[in-house]
């Protein structure tokens, strides 16, 4: 498959009045053309900035990308002017952001909100704008389409909201959409329609996705690929399969068991992970989750792990792949079903 | 939005009622009887008898009084012989509301500019030349600002006509001391408003579609941020309009202001209750109206009541 | 990894496990929430030089008066309408009353109604406020209507009316202040503790057993602190204005008294002839304004958990 975006050694810090705040610590990935790649961590890993330097969405100052490339398409994002990059956001990338409920302009028609990145990207008349408007809102699954193009917002139900979001997201057609966290403002029930609707649009579009989520259940129907962020870094990377029945990484483990399951024992409690992340104005040395780790050595406090290759596209930064590491038998995996 | 206008309407006519109640239990709590002061003439005295009803039990004289309002009619002045208050009104509000009316103009549109300027290029030199103006604006009286414009500007440059209201050259200083202060205030409600808005998430939205900033700027930020600034419009009109009283008296604006003040030094009661009672009518119905604009406007309150 | 590899042994591979702790100890210092609004109120110049100034005019309201021999009620028909020198300072008035003793004693009339109708507004709209935030309900509904009716009149339009009816003198004026200036303050604490009153300290709180007064007093108040005083440091210069202004068109304090206001009323009548009868108390009136807006200004940015970056 063809490559669609290509970021090599992100790093992304915030300078606050306390010091410098490194959000993003050298993040590398890829994403190919029309596949899911999901990125899951706890709130505060990097994730969301990683995804606004790709949209350049960061505030700067405060925000400053320190280093890194950002290819996308053959283009070096980083290096685009600011002109350039509006012709990009909306049209060539999009992004559905976490609330539906603050994200849509409350005086403005939903319709007119839809319409506005077609007529600035595609130079569309408005009237044109407003019927593609109908079209993508049938295509969304609002019923009545006609007739909600020109409601405002609050009129307009969470789960619809966030479907006029995607709405607006994909009426340029754009080869990459940016889902940051989409479900987690909804109720669960509506949760399911939003997945399911930006699975059947993918395949009916063929735009790739990169979902953020810090639910590993959100991303089992609907990514070929997942990354695991901490503490600003990549921590574990492989393909879905891989992630769920063969993770390496025991921060992966920690997320994959609080992830709530049918088989789930009722008496059991549902395992957290103890401890926050660290502080980010000054990271550990060595592996950031070590001392959340119930497995940490004493290299872990003091070297940061490289990638341990574990299969073809799998990898994960733990010494406890190191050759000399003792074995572990992970908690999860195999006997996990999902 | 009927359902909207129809609450509005209610509100307004409970708090005029409520006003108007005050003011008439108000002046049976004067001290002494002012309408019966050795300077008041019979003929002035056998008006007020029959217009308050003043030999009759005190709810007929309410009812009388309420009945006098709803035909528009406020009363009688004990000063001016043999004049109503209506007829004060008559002559004198024009200009009042003249100066008025470019005070509440000129305050929006300038304030709001300077609003928008000052975040725009926020913590910058021009963030803090705006809001140096605005705050020294909210700090400055009017009563302080209009002298010192005149002393300026007519004393010692003698570029504009000291007082008087016979044209635009004159209307310049008065709008512009009367105005100050409520510029300023919606200068920094509008800076504030769009450093709020700014933060939402619809303007992440909006960048992500790739507009351009000026696009973001005006058809997102500004028109959400000017909402809270049309909700003080009402309340600043009645700052501006009992603002006239100091502006009419510094620059010699034969406006309604100036016979309040007049009617305050010379112990003119029932011309200043009268003049009172139609000030704040006059008010609750410049609200009512701003309330409507902002339902017009922000189409969540529309629907919502 | 080649080169790392060298430097790995075996031992470094021991087990060791979590350490929770020690994450915890690497993070930064807490500091309170007054400790760190006093920080940023110190950091800031304009609102420190609003305060400096404040309490300098204090200060002057105390003493200044007896920094001269003459009395403010003192009339000399001999020195009427003197210019600024040596001997008088601030010149005198068309009675001959010496300006600067004047306005010193202006300065206490208007300092202590501006502080005292701000307080007391703060008071009274604390009370009623909390009580309609805290009870809610038909308690609620009841208050906030009748302020919502009363808060339509024009606020300028009451305090004159109350200002026929009760006379001229400080007491008036503060009484006038008060009647409805505490709509503001219930308003916005109402606001406040219904927000905080839902966030779970206070459940907390109830569950263990506190009483009303305790979880009002030791919960709630403490936690809208912040709001309050930013808004009772700006209502001290709305009272200000308030009294300048009623001052100006006749309503305020009667001479021989003096405030600000009816110093600049009294100066504006020649004020083109002998400005500085007007100009020294208008500028007394605009710089203890600018004084309290920037304090103010400075205290909700400092206060303000919401505007921090």
């Amino acid at each position: 498959m063809e490559r669609l975006l290509e970021v090599k050694d992100l790093q992304v810090s915030f300078k606050t009045y306390a010091g410098e705040v490194k959000a993003v610590r050298g993040v590398s990935f890829h994403v190919d053309r029309g596949e899911t790649v999901a990125v899951v961590g706890e709130s505060g890993c990097g994730k969301s900035v990683t995804m606004q330097a790709i949209m350049r969405l960061i505030p700067m100052p405060p925000g400053v990308i320190k280093n890194g490339t950002i290819i996308f398409d053959g283009k070096d994002i980083t290096k685009l002017s600011e002109k350039e990059m509006e012709h990009i956001r909306g049209s060539e990338i999009s992004m559905v952001f976490q609330d539906p409920m603050t994200s849509l302009n409350p005086t403005m028609k939903v319709g007119a909100q839809i319409a506005e990145g077609l007529i600035k990207h595609q130079k569309m008349h408005p009237s044109k704008a407003r019927e593609k408007a109908i079209e993508m809102l049938k295509l969304v699954g609002i019923p009545n389409a006609e007739k909600r193009v020109d409601q405002y917002p609050h009129e307009f139900s969470g789960g619809m909201r966030q479907r006029a979001m995607i709405a607006i997201a994909l009426a340029c057609n754009p080869k990459l959409l940016i889902a940051d966290e989409p479900t987690t403002a909804l109720d669960v029930t509506i949760q399911a329609q939003i997945l399911d609707l930006m699975r059947d649009l993918q395949k009916k579009l063929n735009t790739a996705i990169i979902i953020i989520t810090h639910n590993l259940g959100v991303v089992a129907n609907l990514a070929q690929r997942v990354l695991v962020m901490y503490a600003g870094k990549i921590i574990e990377r492989g393909s879905l399969d891989e992630i769920f029945y063969n993770p390496r990484h025991p921060y992966t483990w920690g997320l994959l068991m609080s992830v709530p399951t049918p088989e789930l024992d009722k008496n059991k409690r549902l395992a957290s992970i103890d401890g926050t992340p660290p502080d980010l104005f000054a990271p550990p040395v060595g592996c950031a989750f070590a001392a959340r780790c119930e497995y940490a050595m004493r290299i872990c406090y003091e070297k940061y792990p490289e990638d341990f290759p574990v299969s073809d596209g799998h990898s994960a930064a733990c010494w406890l792949l190191h050759p000399m590491a003792p074995k572990v038998k992970p908690p999860v995996g195999k006997g996990v079903t999902l | 939005m009927v359902k909207y206008i129809l609450n509005r309407l209610l509100v307004s006519l409970i708090t005029a009622w409520v006003l108007v109640t005050i003011v008439f239990f108000l002046v049976r709590l004067l001290p002494g009887d002012p309408f019966l002061s050795e300077k008041v003439t019979p003929e002035i005295k056998a008006n007020m008898m029959r217009y308050y009803g003043l030999d009759k039990p005190i709810h007929i004289q309410y009812v009388t009084f309420l009945q006098n309002l709803l035909k528009g009619d406020f009363g009688y002045s004990l000063r001016y012989k043999n004049r109503t208050v209506n007829e004060v009104i008559k002559q004198a509000f024009p200009y009042s509301a003249d100066l008025g009316i470019r005070a509440v103009i000129f305050a929006t549109i300038a304030g709001v500019t300077l609003g928008i300027i000052a975040a725009l290029n926020r913590n910058r030199t021009w963030d803090y030349l705006a809001m140096f103006i605005a705050i020294v604006g909210v700090s400055v009286p009017s009563f302080v600002i209009g002298p010192l414009l005149q002393y300026v500007f007519a004393t010692k440059l003698n570029l504009l006509p000291v007082s008087q209201w016979k044209g635009f050259s004159y209307t310049i200083m008065p709008t512009f001391a009367l105005s100050l202060g409520s510029l300023a205030l919606m200068a920094r409600l509008m800076r504030a408003s769009m450093l709020d808005v700014v933060n939402q998430d619809f303007i992440k939205t909006a960048k992500a579609k790739g507009l351009s900033p000026f696009q973001i700027i005006w058809k997102h930020q500004v028109r959400n941020a000017i909402l809270p600034v049309i909700t003080v419009l009402g309340p600043v009109t009645a700052t501006l309009l009992t603002g006239t009283f100091v502006v009419e008296q510094i620059f010699a604006i034969p406006g309604l202001g100036k016979f309040y003040v007049l009617g305050i030094q010379n112990l003119d009661y029932s011309l200043v209750l009268g003049m009172t009672t139609f000030y704040g009518l006059f008010l609750i119905a410049a609200n009512f109206v701003v309330d409507i604009i902002y339902g017009l406007i922000d189409p969540r309150i529309r629907i919502a009541k | 990894m080649q080169t790392s590899n060298n430097a790995i042994t075996r031992e470094m591979f021991e087990h060791v496990g979590k350490n929770i702790s020690q994450m915890e100890a690497i993070a930064r210092p807490s500091i309170t929430y007054w400790q760190d609004a006093w920080r940023r109120l110190k950091q800031n110049k304009v609102a420190m030089l609003g305060l400096v100034i404040i309490i300098l005019y204090t200060v002057l309201a105390i003493v200044g008066p007896y920094m001269t021999p003459y009395d403010y009620r003192t009339t000399n028909t001999e020195e009427i309408d003197q210019p600024p020198s040596a001997k008088h300072w601030f010149g005198t008035d068309t009675l001959g009353r010496d300006l600067w003793a004047r306005t010193w004693m202006g300065a206490r009339v208007s300092l202590s109604i501006g502080f005292l109708a701000a307080f007391l507004n703060a008071v009274i709209g604390v009370i009623i406020g909390g009580i309609s935030g805290y009870f809610g309900g038909k308690v609620d509904m009841v208050i906030m209507r009748a302020i919502d009716i009363l808060y339509a009149i024009p606020y300028m339009i009451i305090v004159i009316l109350m200002m026929v009816v009760l006379g001229q003198g400080i007491m008036p004026l503060v009484i006038a202040m008060i009647a409805v200036g505490w709509l503001n303050m219930a308003r916005l604490v109402r606001g406040q503790i219904l927000q905080l009153k839902e966030q779970e300290f206070v459940l907390a709180a109830k569950v263990l057993g506190a009483s009303h007064a305790r979880i009002i007093f030791k919960h709630l108040i403490p936690n809208a602190l912040g709001v309050i005083l930013v808004n009772l440091t700006m209502s001290v210069p709305s009272a200000i204005f308030t009294e300048a202004f009623l001052s100006f068109i006749g309503l305020g304090v009667v001479p021989p008294q003096s405030s600000w206001g009816q110093l600049a009323y009294y100066g504006i009548q020649s004020f083109r002839v002998r400005p500085y009868q007007l100009f020294i108390p208008a500028f007394f009136i605009s710089t203890t304004m600018l004084s309290l807006n920037l304090l103010g200004d400075g205290l909700r940015d400092a206060l303000d958990p919401r505007l921090r970056s």
